[in-house]
Protein backbone atom coordinates (compact mmCIF):
# COMPACT_ATOMS: atom_id res chain seq x y z
CA UNK A 1 0.00 0.00 0.00
CA UNK A 2 2.83 2.22 0.71
CA UNK A 3 4.63 1.23 -1.79
CA UNK A 4 1.85 1.87 -4.42
CA UNK A 5 1.22 5.27 -3.08
CA UNK A 6 4.53 5.92 -3.44
CA UNK A 7 5.16 5.23 -6.63
CA UNK A 8 1.78 7.06 -7.98
CA UNK A 9 3.37 10.21 -6.38
CA UNK A 10 6.97 9.36 -7.50
CA UNK A 11 5.26 9.31 -11.21
CA UNK A 12 3.52 12.99 -10.16
CA UNK A 13 -0.16 11.92 -9.76
CA UNK A 14 -0.22 12.36 -6.59
CA UNK A 15 -2.90 14.73 -6.82
CA UNK A 16 -4.88 13.96 -9.55
CA UNK A 17 -7.60 12.34 -7.50
CA UNK A 18 -7.88 15.43 -4.73
CA UNK A 19 -5.51 18.23 -4.87
CA UNK A 20 -2.76 18.06 -1.52
CA UNK A 21 -4.12 20.44 1.02
CA UNK A 22 -0.40 21.28 1.72
CA UNK A 23 -0.55 24.50 -0.49
CA UNK A 24 -2.82 25.71 1.92
CA UNK A 25 -1.05 24.78 5.39
CA UNK A 26 2.05 25.53 3.93
CA UNK A 27 0.94 29.37 2.91
CA UNK A 28 -0.66 29.74 6.38
CA UNK A 29 2.65 28.82 8.46
CA UNK A 30 4.55 30.99 6.01
CA UNK A 31 2.18 34.09 7.47
CA UNK A 32 2.04 32.66 10.59
CA UNK A 33 6.06 32.31 11.41
CA UNK A 34 6.53 35.50 9.80
CA UNK A 35 3.80 37.22 12.59
CA UNK A 36 5.49 35.50 15.50
CA UNK A 37 9.01 36.43 14.62
CA UNK A 38 8.12 40.34 13.82
CA UNK A 39 6.17 40.22 16.97
CA UNK A 40 9.15 38.66 18.53
CA UNK A 41 11.25 41.20 16.88
CA UNK A 42 9.22 44.06 18.77
CA UNK A 43 9.67 42.63 22.22
CA UNK A 44 13.45 41.62 21.04
CA UNK A 45 14.32 45.49 20.54
CA UNK A 46 12.48 46.68 23.89
CA UNK A 47 14.55 44.00 25.93
CA UNK A 48 17.87 45.24 24.37
CA UNK A 49 17.11 48.70 24.47
CA UNK A 50 16.91 49.07 28.01
CA UNK A 51 20.38 49.78 27.94
CA UNK A 52 19.32 53.46 26.60
CA UNK A 53 17.95 53.29 30.64
CA UNK A 54 20.85 52.09 32.51
CA UNK A 55 23.20 49.24 32.68
CA UNK A 56 21.38 47.96 35.51
CA UNK A 57 17.97 47.82 33.84
CA UNK A 58 19.36 45.93 31.24
CA UNK A 59 21.15 43.37 33.40
CA UNK A 60 17.76 43.10 35.15
CA UNK A 61 15.90 42.11 32.22
CA UNK A 62 18.92 39.39 31.42
CA UNK A 63 18.63 37.62 34.78
CA UNK A 64 15.02 37.69 33.95
CA UNK A 65 15.04 35.67 31.28
CA UNK A 66 17.17 33.36 32.71
CA UNK A 67 14.89 32.78 35.76
CA UNK A 68 17.30 34.55 38.13
CA UNK A 69 14.47 36.30 40.13
CA UNK A 70 12.41 33.15 40.04
CA UNK A 71 15.14 30.47 41.54
CA UNK A 72 18.05 32.96 42.87
CA UNK A 73 20.32 31.72 40.33
CA UNK A 74 20.83 32.16 36.84
CA UNK A 75 19.73 29.35 34.46
CA UNK A 76 21.35 30.89 30.85
CA UNK A 77 20.13 27.20 28.77
CA UNK A 78 16.33 28.78 29.41
CA UNK A 79 18.03 31.63 26.76
CA UNK A 80 19.45 28.92 24.88
CA UNK A 81 15.70 27.13 24.33
CA UNK A 82 13.91 30.92 23.64
CA UNK A 83 16.91 31.11 20.57
CA UNK A 84 16.50 27.31 19.51
CA UNK A 85 12.52 28.19 19.08
CA UNK A 86 13.24 31.37 17.31
CA UNK A 87 16.16 29.18 14.69
CA UNK A 88 13.53 27.31 14.25
CA UNK A 89 10.82 29.52 13.27
CA UNK A 90 13.56 31.56 10.93
CA UNK A 91 14.50 28.07 8.96
CA UNK A 92 10.44 26.98 8.70
CA UNK A 93 9.78 30.69 7.35
CA UNK A 94 13.01 30.97 5.19
CA UNK A 95 12.63 27.54 3.89
CA UNK A 96 8.31 28.43 2.69
CA UNK A 97 9.54 32.00 2.02
CA UNK A 98 12.32 30.94 -0.46
CA UNK A 99 9.43 29.71 -2.66
CA UNK A 100 8.51 32.67 -3.79
CA UNK A 101 12.50 34.23 -4.76
CA UNK A 102 12.95 34.56 -7.93
CA UNK A 103 14.50 31.11 -8.96
CA UNK A 104 17.26 31.76 -11.76
CA UNK A 105 18.20 34.88 -13.83
CA UNK A 106 15.17 34.95 -16.10
CA UNK A 107 13.24 35.39 -12.92
CA UNK A 108 14.95 37.88 -11.82
CA UNK A 109 15.50 39.74 -14.70
CA UNK A 110 11.99 39.99 -15.71
CA UNK A 111 10.69 40.50 -12.01
CA UNK A 112 13.02 43.45 -11.70
CA UNK A 113 12.02 45.59 -15.72
CA UNK A 114 8.60 44.66 -14.37
CA UNK A 115 9.52 46.56 -11.02
CA UNK A 116 11.17 49.33 -12.33
CA UNK A 117 8.29 50.23 -15.76
CA UNK A 118 5.66 49.99 -13.10
CA UNK A 119 7.30 52.05 -10.15
CA UNK A 120 4.30 50.53 -8.04
CA UNK A 121 5.12 51.12 -4.38
CA UNK A 122 3.99 47.48 -3.69
CA UNK A 123 5.99 45.74 -6.02
CA UNK A 124 8.92 47.29 -5.46
CA UNK A 125 8.22 46.73 -1.59
CA UNK A 126 8.17 43.03 -2.05
CA UNK A 127 11.81 43.05 -4.30
CA UNK A 128 13.27 44.23 -0.77
CA UNK A 129 11.40 42.15 1.01
CA UNK A 130 12.81 39.39 -1.02
CA UNK A 131 16.34 41.04 -0.95
CA UNK A 132 16.47 41.83 3.53
CA UNK A 133 14.98 37.93 3.24
CA UNK A 134 18.20 36.76 1.40
CA UNK A 135 20.40 39.17 3.32
CA UNK A 136 19.20 37.22 6.63
CA UNK A 137 19.89 34.13 5.57
CA UNK A 138 23.35 34.95 6.13
CA UNK A 139 23.17 38.15 9.03
CA UNK A 140 21.01 36.08 11.31
CA UNK A 141 22.77 32.95 11.48
CA UNK A 142 25.90 34.25 13.26
CA UNK A 143 24.13 36.14 15.67
CA UNK A 144 21.51 33.50 16.46
CA UNK A 145 24.19 30.99 16.44
CA UNK A 146 26.41 32.71 19.35
CA UNK A 147 23.21 33.49 21.49
CA UNK A 148 22.04 29.72 21.42
CA UNK A 149 25.87 28.58 22.01
CA UNK A 150 26.91 31.65 24.60
CA UNK A 151 23.63 32.69 26.38
CA UNK A 152 25.23 33.89 29.24
CA UNK A 153 27.00 36.30 27.42
CA UNK A 154 24.79 38.68 27.17
CA UNK A 155 24.71 41.77 29.96
CA UNK A 156 25.83 45.19 29.34
CA UNK A 157 29.46 44.11 29.49
CA UNK A 158 29.31 41.36 27.65
CA UNK A 159 26.69 42.57 25.28
CA UNK A 160 29.09 45.81 24.69
CA UNK A 161 32.33 43.55 24.25
CA UNK A 162 31.02 41.66 21.73
CA UNK A 163 29.71 44.59 19.75
CA UNK A 164 33.24 46.84 20.32
CA UNK A 165 35.96 44.19 20.85
CA UNK A 166 34.23 41.53 19.54
CA UNK A 167 33.66 43.52 15.75
CA UNK A 168 29.61 42.49 15.69
CA UNK A 169 28.68 45.97 15.58
CA UNK A 170 28.92 46.02 11.78
CA UNK A 171 26.71 42.63 11.43
CA UNK A 172 24.52 44.36 13.96
CA UNK A 173 23.87 47.55 11.56
CA UNK A 174 22.84 44.94 8.38
CA UNK A 175 20.99 42.84 10.79
CA UNK A 176 18.70 45.71 12.39
CA UNK A 177 18.54 47.32 8.81
CA UNK A 178 17.44 43.76 7.30
CA UNK A 179 15.07 42.74 10.53
CA UNK A 180 13.33 46.37 10.27
CA UNK A 181 12.75 46.76 7.10
CA UNK A 182 11.75 43.28 5.91
CA UNK A 183 9.71 42.81 8.95
CA UNK A 184 7.74 46.25 8.64
CA UNK A 185 6.91 44.96 4.93
CA UNK A 186 6.02 42.04 6.22
CA UNK A 187 3.13 43.25 8.58
CA UNK A 188 2.09 45.25 6.17
CA UNK A 189 2.00 42.26 3.83
CA UNK A 190 0.03 39.97 5.85
CA UNK A 191 -2.69 42.92 6.64
CA UNK A 192 -3.63 43.19 3.16
CA UNK A 193 -3.03 39.41 2.37
CA UNK A 194 -5.53 38.33 4.91
CA UNK A 195 -7.15 41.49 4.80
CA UNK A 196 -7.09 41.88 8.32
CA UNK A 197 -8.81 45.50 10.04
CA UNK A 198 -11.24 45.51 7.30
CA UNK A 199 -13.01 48.81 6.76
CA UNK A 200 -15.69 49.85 4.87
CA UNK A 201 -13.26 51.87 2.95
CA UNK A 202 -10.26 49.32 1.65
CA UNK A 203 -8.45 52.44 -0.14
CA UNK A 204 -8.23 54.45 3.37
CA UNK A 205 -7.44 51.65 5.21
CA UNK A 206 -4.63 50.27 3.31
CA UNK A 207 -3.00 54.05 3.28
CA UNK A 208 -3.61 54.07 7.14
CA UNK A 209 -1.59 50.49 7.10
CA UNK A 210 1.22 51.82 4.83
CA UNK A 211 1.73 55.18 6.97
CA UNK A 212 2.00 52.54 10.34
CA UNK A 213 3.86 50.37 8.26
CA UNK A 214 6.84 53.25 7.63
CA UNK A 215 6.39 55.37 11.08
CA UNK A 216 6.76 51.20 12.79
CA UNK A 217 10.13 51.07 10.46
CA UNK A 218 11.46 54.63 10.99
CA UNK A 219 10.44 54.31 15.21
CA UNK A 220 12.72 51.09 15.35
CA UNK A 221 15.61 51.99 13.18
CA UNK A 222 15.85 55.15 15.70
CA UNK A 223 15.60 52.80 18.41
CA UNK A 224 17.69 50.26 17.07
CA UNK A 225 20.64 52.40 16.08
CA UNK A 226 20.46 54.57 19.69
CA UNK A 227 20.65 50.77 21.54
CA UNK A 228 23.69 50.32 19.06
CA UNK A 229 25.36 52.82 20.03
CA UNK A 230 25.20 52.93 23.49
CA UNK A 231 26.76 49.19 23.69
CA UNK A 232 29.31 50.81 21.44
CA UNK A 233 30.10 53.58 23.58
CA UNK A 234 29.89 51.00 26.71
CA UNK A 235 32.67 48.70 24.81
CA UNK A 236 35.23 51.25 24.01
CA UNK A 237 34.62 52.27 27.27
CA UNK A 238 34.86 48.82 28.59
CA UNK A 239 37.99 47.70 26.05
CA UNK A 240 40.72 47.28 28.46
CA UNK A 241 38.74 45.17 30.77
CA UNK A 242 37.48 43.02 28.14
CA UNK A 243 35.20 39.52 29.17
CA UNK A 244 34.73 41.04 32.68
CA UNK A 245 31.18 40.39 33.37
CA UNK A 246 28.70 43.23 34.88
CA UNK A 247 28.14 43.25 38.20
CA UNK A 248 25.38 45.68 39.64
CA UNK A 249 26.69 48.22 42.36
CA UNK A 250 23.92 46.55 44.74
CA UNK A 251 25.50 43.18 44.38
CA UNK A 252 29.47 44.23 44.27
CA UNK A 253 29.70 43.91 47.90
CA UNK A 254 28.67 40.80 47.75
CA UNK A 255 32.26 38.52 46.98
CA UNK A 256 30.52 36.05 44.68
CA UNK A 257 27.96 38.01 42.81
CA UNK A 258 25.81 36.17 40.47
CA UNK A 259 28.25 34.97 37.82
CA UNK A 260 28.94 31.58 38.70
CA UNK B 1 -21.34 42.96 -20.45
CA UNK B 2 -22.86 46.76 -19.79
CA UNK B 3 -21.25 48.40 -17.15
CA UNK B 4 -21.78 51.74 -14.56
CA UNK B 5 -18.97 53.57 -15.29
CA UNK B 6 -17.40 55.15 -13.10
CA UNK B 7 -14.21 56.57 -14.31
CA UNK B 8 -16.32 58.23 -17.16
CA UNK B 9 -14.28 60.22 -19.86
CA UNK B 10 -15.69 63.40 -20.00
CA UNK B 11 -17.32 64.08 -23.51
CA UNK B 12 -15.55 66.60 -25.62
CA UNK B 13 -17.02 69.79 -25.53
CA UNK B 14 -16.04 71.58 -29.33
CA UNK B 15 -16.30 68.24 -31.15
CA UNK B 16 -12.04 66.81 -32.00
CA UNK B 17 -10.56 70.61 -31.22
CA UNK B 18 -12.54 71.20 -34.87
CA UNK B 19 -11.67 75.27 -35.57
CA UNK B 20 -8.53 74.90 -33.14
CA UNK B 21 -10.62 75.52 -29.99
CA UNK B 22 -9.69 78.61 -27.71
CA UNK B 23 -6.47 77.91 -26.03
CA UNK B 24 -3.39 76.82 -27.69
CA UNK B 25 -3.23 73.31 -28.37
CA UNK B 26 -0.47 71.30 -26.85
CA UNK B 27 2.03 69.43 -29.37
CA UNK B 28 2.42 65.85 -28.28
CA UNK B 29 5.21 63.57 -28.58
CA UNK B 30 4.09 59.81 -28.65
CA UNK B 31 6.56 57.68 -28.34
CA UNK B 32 4.92 54.07 -29.19
CA UNK B 33 7.31 50.67 -28.98
CA UNK B 34 7.51 48.88 -32.06
CA UNK B 35 8.07 45.41 -33.01
CA UNK B 36 6.08 42.70 -34.99
CA UNK B 37 7.23 38.86 -33.80
CA UNK B 38 6.72 38.19 -37.68
CA UNK B 39 9.66 40.16 -38.58
CA UNK B 40 12.43 39.22 -35.88
CA UNK B 41 15.09 40.83 -37.66
CA UNK B 42 13.55 44.62 -37.15
CA UNK B 43 14.85 44.83 -33.16
CA UNK B 44 11.83 46.44 -30.51
CA UNK B 45 12.01 50.01 -30.99
CA UNK B 46 10.72 53.32 -29.97
CA UNK B 47 9.10 55.10 -32.27
CA UNK B 48 8.02 58.63 -31.32
CA UNK B 49 5.01 60.37 -33.28
CA UNK B 50 4.06 64.18 -33.09
CA UNK B 51 0.58 65.02 -32.54
CA UNK B 52 -1.18 68.36 -31.81
CA UNK B 53 -3.80 67.31 -28.84
CA UNK B 54 -7.32 68.32 -29.63
CA UNK B 55 -10.20 68.86 -26.62
CA UNK B 56 -11.24 65.99 -25.16
CA UNK B 57 -8.64 63.93 -27.00
CA UNK B 58 -8.65 59.88 -25.94
CA UNK B 59 -5.43 57.48 -26.89
CA UNK B 60 -8.35 56.00 -29.04
CA UNK B 61 -8.69 59.11 -31.10
CA UNK B 62 -5.07 59.97 -30.89
CA UNK B 63 -4.14 56.52 -32.40
CA UNK B 64 -6.28 56.33 -35.21
CA UNK B 65 -5.22 59.88 -36.12
CA UNK B 66 -1.74 58.68 -35.88
CA UNK B 67 -2.70 55.62 -38.52
CA UNK B 68 -4.56 57.70 -40.48
CA UNK B 69 -2.21 60.58 -41.06
CA UNK B 70 1.15 59.41 -40.45
CA UNK B 71 1.86 55.64 -40.29
CA UNK B 72 -0.61 53.21 -41.35
CA UNK B 73 1.14 50.07 -40.37
CA UNK B 74 0.91 51.09 -36.70
CA UNK B 75 -0.86 48.27 -35.01
CA UNK B 76 -3.34 48.71 -32.41
CA UNK B 77 -6.94 47.00 -31.16
CA UNK B 78 -10.40 49.37 -30.21
CA UNK B 79 -13.30 47.59 -30.73
CA UNK B 80 -16.00 49.51 -27.96
CA UNK B 81 -14.07 52.82 -27.03
CA UNK B 82 -16.29 52.90 -24.15
CA UNK B 83 -13.86 50.99 -21.73
CA UNK B 84 -16.29 47.56 -22.46
CA UNK B 85 -14.86 45.27 -24.57
CA UNK B 86 -11.50 45.04 -22.60
CA UNK B 87 -9.64 44.99 -25.55
CA UNK B 88 -7.48 48.49 -26.18
CA UNK B 89 -5.68 47.78 -22.73
CA UNK B 90 -2.18 48.44 -23.09
CA UNK B 91 0.83 49.93 -20.76
CA UNK B 92 0.88 53.77 -20.71
CA UNK B 93 4.03 55.47 -18.89
CA UNK B 94 4.65 52.04 -17.81
CA UNK B 95 1.35 51.27 -16.42
CA UNK B 96 -1.24 48.99 -18.00
CA UNK B 97 -4.74 50.42 -18.44
CA UNK B 98 -7.50 51.08 -21.45
CA UNK B 99 -6.16 53.39 -24.04
CA UNK B 100 -9.93 54.10 -24.89
CA UNK B 101 -10.52 55.53 -21.14
CA UNK B 102 -7.36 57.24 -21.09
CA UNK B 103 -7.15 61.58 -21.58
CA UNK B 104 -4.53 62.70 -23.42
CA UNK B 105 -4.37 65.63 -20.87
CA UNK B 106 -4.23 63.61 -17.98
CA UNK B 107 -0.80 62.73 -19.51
CA UNK B 108 2.12 64.49 -19.96
CA UNK B 109 3.33 66.26 -23.59
CA UNK B 110 5.46 63.05 -24.29
CA UNK B 111 4.58 59.90 -22.66
CA UNK B 112 5.03 56.27 -23.79
CA UNK B 113 2.83 53.56 -24.68
CA UNK B 114 3.66 49.84 -25.33
CA UNK B 115 1.47 46.38 -25.80
CA UNK B 116 1.13 44.98 -22.22
CA UNK B 117 4.07 42.08 -21.46
CA UNK B 118 3.06 38.71 -20.69
CA UNK B 119 0.15 38.16 -23.68
CA UNK B 120 1.30 36.63 -27.08
CA UNK B 121 2.20 39.93 -29.05
CA UNK B 122 0.17 40.33 -32.34
CA UNK B 123 2.51 43.59 -33.41
CA UNK B 124 3.13 47.00 -31.35
CA UNK B 125 0.28 47.78 -29.45
CA UNK B 126 -1.56 44.92 -30.44
CA UNK B 127 -1.76 41.54 -27.71
CA UNK B 128 -3.82 38.33 -27.88
CA UNK B 129 -5.44 38.80 -24.80
CA UNK B 130 -8.63 36.51 -25.83
CA UNK B 131 -6.30 33.05 -25.93
CA UNK B 132 -5.13 33.55 -22.43
CA UNK B 133 -8.38 34.72 -20.64
CA UNK B 134 -9.93 31.90 -22.88
CA UNK B 135 -6.99 29.11 -21.12
CA UNK B 136 -7.71 30.96 -17.95
CA UNK B 137 -11.40 29.99 -18.21
CA UNK B 138 -11.25 26.64 -19.40
CA UNK B 139 -8.62 25.72 -16.70
CA UNK B 140 -11.13 27.50 -13.69
CA UNK B 141 -14.17 26.43 -15.14
CA UNK B 142 -15.23 30.20 -15.38
CA UNK B 143 -18.74 29.39 -16.09
CA UNK B 144 -22.11 28.86 -14.47
CA UNK B 145 -22.19 25.26 -13.39
CA UNK B 146 -25.41 24.94 -12.83
CA UNK B 147 -27.59 23.49 -10.12
CA UNK B 148 -30.37 22.10 -12.41
CA UNK B 149 -28.59 20.42 -15.59
CA UNK B 150 -31.76 20.92 -17.02
CA UNK B 151 -33.99 23.83 -15.58
CA UNK B 152 -37.69 24.08 -17.00
CA UNK B 153 -37.28 27.28 -19.03
CA UNK B 154 -40.98 27.80 -18.80
CA UNK B 155 -40.97 28.51 -15.16
CA UNK B 156 -40.13 31.56 -13.43
CA UNK B 157 -36.67 32.69 -13.12
CA UNK B 158 -35.75 32.22 -9.28
CA UNK B 159 -35.80 35.83 -7.41
CA UNK B 160 -32.29 36.65 -6.24
CA UNK B 161 -31.87 38.67 -2.96
CA UNK B 162 -30.83 42.26 -4.72
CA UNK B 163 -27.92 42.81 -2.08
CA UNK B 164 -26.03 39.80 -3.45
CA UNK B 165 -27.17 40.25 -7.36
CA UNK B 166 -25.42 43.84 -6.91
CA UNK B 167 -22.14 41.79 -5.21
CA UNK B 168 -22.05 39.46 -8.22
CA UNK B 169 -22.66 42.05 -10.84
CA UNK B 170 -19.60 44.14 -9.16
CA UNK B 171 -17.71 41.40 -9.63
CA UNK B 172 -19.21 40.29 -12.99
CA UNK B 173 -17.98 43.95 -14.44
CA UNK B 174 -14.33 42.57 -15.18
CA UNK B 175 -13.57 43.27 -18.62
CA UNK B 176 -11.03 41.18 -19.18
CA UNK B 177 -8.64 43.70 -20.24
CA UNK B 178 -5.92 41.92 -18.45
CA UNK B 179 -4.20 44.57 -16.71
CA UNK B 180 -4.26 42.82 -13.91
CA UNK B 181 -2.55 40.05 -15.01
CA UNK B 182 0.24 42.47 -16.79
CA UNK B 183 0.76 44.35 -13.60
CA UNK B 184 1.22 41.45 -11.48
CA UNK B 185 4.76 40.62 -10.71
CA UNK B 186 4.47 37.20 -9.70
CA UNK B 187 2.05 36.23 -13.07
CA UNK B 188 5.23 38.13 -14.92
CA UNK B 189 7.74 35.24 -12.95
CA UNK B 190 5.30 32.50 -13.18
CA UNK B 191 3.42 31.98 -16.79
CA UNK B 192 1.02 29.18 -14.72
CA UNK B 193 -0.28 32.30 -12.42
CA UNK B 194 -4.19 32.51 -12.82
CA UNK B 195 -4.18 35.85 -12.26
CA UNK B 196 -6.28 38.16 -10.17
CA UNK B 197 -8.92 38.03 -13.65
CA UNK B 198 -9.37 34.22 -12.28
CA UNK B 199 -9.55 34.57 -8.24
CA UNK B 200 -12.11 37.44 -9.45
CA UNK B 201 -13.88 34.92 -11.60
CA UNK B 202 -13.69 32.62 -8.69
CA UNK B 203 -14.89 34.61 -6.29
CA UNK B 204 -17.86 36.06 -8.74
CA UNK B 205 -19.32 32.21 -8.68
CA UNK B 206 -18.71 31.33 -5.06
CA UNK B 207 -21.26 34.01 -4.25
CA UNK B 208 -23.57 32.81 -7.23
CA UNK B 209 -25.79 30.41 -5.64
CA UNK B 210 -27.12 28.70 -8.88
CA UNK B 211 -23.76 27.77 -8.92
CA UNK B 212 -23.61 23.91 -7.90
CA UNK B 213 -19.52 24.31 -6.75
CA UNK B 214 -18.51 23.75 -3.26
CA UNK B 215 -15.57 25.34 -2.06
CA UNK B 216 -13.55 21.78 -2.34
CA UNK B 217 -14.48 21.83 -6.14
CA UNK B 218 -12.48 25.37 -5.98
CA UNK B 219 -9.41 24.53 -4.43
CA UNK B 220 -9.21 21.72 -6.86
CA UNK B 221 -8.10 24.35 -9.66
CA UNK B 222 -6.82 26.98 -7.43
CA UNK B 223 -5.52 25.20 -4.33
CA UNK B 224 -2.04 25.39 -5.40
CA UNK B 225 0.88 27.95 -6.04
CA UNK B 226 -0.01 28.39 -9.88
CA UNK B 227 -3.48 29.68 -8.08
CA UNK B 228 -4.52 32.12 -5.05
CA UNK B 229 -1.32 30.87 -3.15
CA UNK B 230 0.58 31.93 -5.86
CA UNK B 231 0.20 35.48 -4.73
CA UNK B 232 2.51 37.35 -3.23
CA UNK B 233 -0.20 39.91 -2.27
CA UNK B 234 1.34 42.77 -4.94
CA UNK B 235 -2.00 44.42 -4.95
CA UNK B 236 -0.63 45.72 -8.47
CA UNK B 237 -3.30 43.99 -9.78
CA UNK B 238 -5.95 45.88 -7.35
CA UNK B 239 -4.26 49.73 -8.33
CA UNK B 240 -4.57 49.45 -12.22
CA UNK B 241 -7.80 47.76 -12.48
CA UNK B 242 -9.64 49.91 -14.94
CA UNK B 243 -13.11 49.13 -13.69
CA UNK B 244 -11.92 49.57 -10.14
CA UNK B 245 -12.52 46.36 -9.26
CA UNK B 246 -11.91 45.23 -5.14
CA UNK B 247 -9.17 42.73 -6.11
CA UNK B 248 -7.60 43.14 -2.95
CA UNK B 249 -10.70 41.95 -0.88
CA UNK B 250 -11.62 39.88 -3.33
CA UNK B 251 -8.24 37.72 -3.51
CA UNK B 252 -7.95 37.57 0.53
CA UNK B 253 -11.49 36.30 0.80
CA UNK B 254 -10.61 33.54 -1.90
CA UNK B 255 -7.24 32.91 0.00
CA UNK B 256 -8.88 32.14 3.64
CA UNK B 257 -11.23 30.43 2.41
CA UNK B 258 -9.09 28.10 0.68
CA UNK B 259 -6.85 28.34 3.75
CA UNK B 260 -9.50 26.90 6.09
CA UNK B 261 -9.43 23.41 3.65
CA UNK B 262 -5.92 22.86 4.69
CA UNK B 263 -7.33 21.14 7.46
CA UNK B 264 -10.57 19.83 6.23
C1 LIG C 1 16.45 33.82 6.90
C2 LIG C 1 15.57 34.70 7.20
C3 LIG C 1 14.36 35.12 6.37
C4 LIG C 1 14.07 34.94 5.03
C5 LIG C 1 14.89 34.24 3.97
C6 LIG C 1 12.79 35.54 4.79
C7 LIG C 1 12.16 35.62 3.55
C8 LIG C 1 10.89 36.13 3.34
C9 LIG C 1 10.27 36.33 2.07
C10 LIG C 1 10.91 36.07 0.71
C11 LIG C 1 9.01 36.77 2.28
C12 LIG C 1 7.97 37.11 1.22
C13 LIG C 1 7.08 35.93 1.04
C14 LIG C 1 5.93 36.24 0.13
O1 LIG C 1 5.97 37.23 -0.59
O2 LIG C 1 4.96 35.47 0.14
C15 LIG C 1 8.83 36.86 3.69
C16 LIG C 1 7.68 37.25 4.32
C17 LIG C 1 7.60 37.64 5.65
N1 LIG C 1 8.64 37.64 6.57
FE1 LIG C 1 10.45 36.83 6.26
N2 LIG C 1 12.31 36.06 5.96
C18 LIG C 1 13.27 35.84 6.94
C19 LIG C 1 13.21 36.23 8.27
C20 LIG C 1 12.17 36.97 8.82
C21 LIG C 1 12.22 37.59 10.12
C22 LIG C 1 13.41 37.60 11.09
C23 LIG C 1 11.01 38.18 10.29
C24 LIG C 1 10.55 38.99 11.47
C25 LIG C 1 10.93 40.23 11.63
C26 LIG C 1 10.19 37.92 9.12
C27 LIG C 1 8.90 38.35 8.91
C28 LIG C 1 8.15 38.16 7.77
C29 LIG C 1 6.75 38.46 7.61
C30 LIG C 1 5.82 39.03 8.68
C31 LIG C 1 6.40 38.12 6.28
C32 LIG C 1 5.03 38.19 5.61
C33 LIG C 1 4.50 36.78 5.56
C34 LIG C 1 3.59 36.48 4.41
O3 LIG C 1 3.57 37.22 3.42
O4 LIG C 1 2.87 35.47 4.51
N3 LIG C 1 10.95 37.19 8.24
N4 LIG C 1 10.00 36.48 4.33
S1 LIG D 1 -9.98 42.37 -13.06
FE1 LIG D 1 -9.83 44.47 -13.83
S2 LIG D 1 -7.78 44.59 -14.69
FE2 LIG D 1 -8.26 42.43 -14.48
S3 LIG D 1 -9.07 41.79 -16.43
FE3 LIG D 1 -10.81 42.36 -15.14
S4 LIG D 1 -11.18 44.51 -15.58
FE4 LIG D 1 -9.17 44.05 -16.38
S1 LIG E 1 -2.06 40.79 -5.42
FE1 LIG E 1 -0.17 40.88 -6.56
S2 LIG E 1 0.51 38.82 -6.81
FE2 LIG E 1 -1.63 38.78 -6.28
S3 LIG E 1 -2.67 38.79 -8.22
FE3 LIG E 1 -2.52 40.91 -7.59
S4 LIG E 1 -0.66 41.70 -8.52
FE4 LIG E 1 -0.59 39.47 -8.64
S1 LIG F 1 -11.81 49.81 -26.81
FE1 LIG F 1 -13.11 48.53 -25.61
S2 LIG F 1 -12.26 48.85 -23.63
FE2 LIG F 1 -11.12 50.22 -24.80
Amino acid sequence: MESSNQLIAGIGLAGTARKSRWPARLDFIQSGTGLVLALFMWGHMFFVSTILISNDAMWTITKFFEGYFFFGKSYPIMVSFVVATVITLLVVHAFLAVRKFPINYRQFTTFHGHMKMMRHEDTTLWFWQALTGFALFFVAAPHVYIMLTHPELIGPFESGDRVWTGHYWPLYILLLLAVELHGGIGLYRLAVKWDWFAGPDPAATRKRLKTLKWALTVFFLALGFATLAAYVKIGIAHAPDYGKPYVPAALQAAPQGVNK
Amino acid sequence: MSDANSKIIPIAKAGNGGDGGSAAHRQLKISVLRYNPQEPSQPPRMQTYPLEEADGMTLFIALNEIREKQDPSLQFDFVCRAGICGSCAMVINGRPTLACRTLTKSLGAEFTLAPLPFFELIGDLSVNTGKWMRGMSERLGGWLHMKEPNPDLRRAEQKMDPDLADKIYELDRCVECGCCVAACGTARMRKDFVGAVGLNRVARFRLDPRDARTDDDYYEVIGDDDGVFGCMSLLACHDVCPKDLPLATQIAFVRRKMVSLGWS
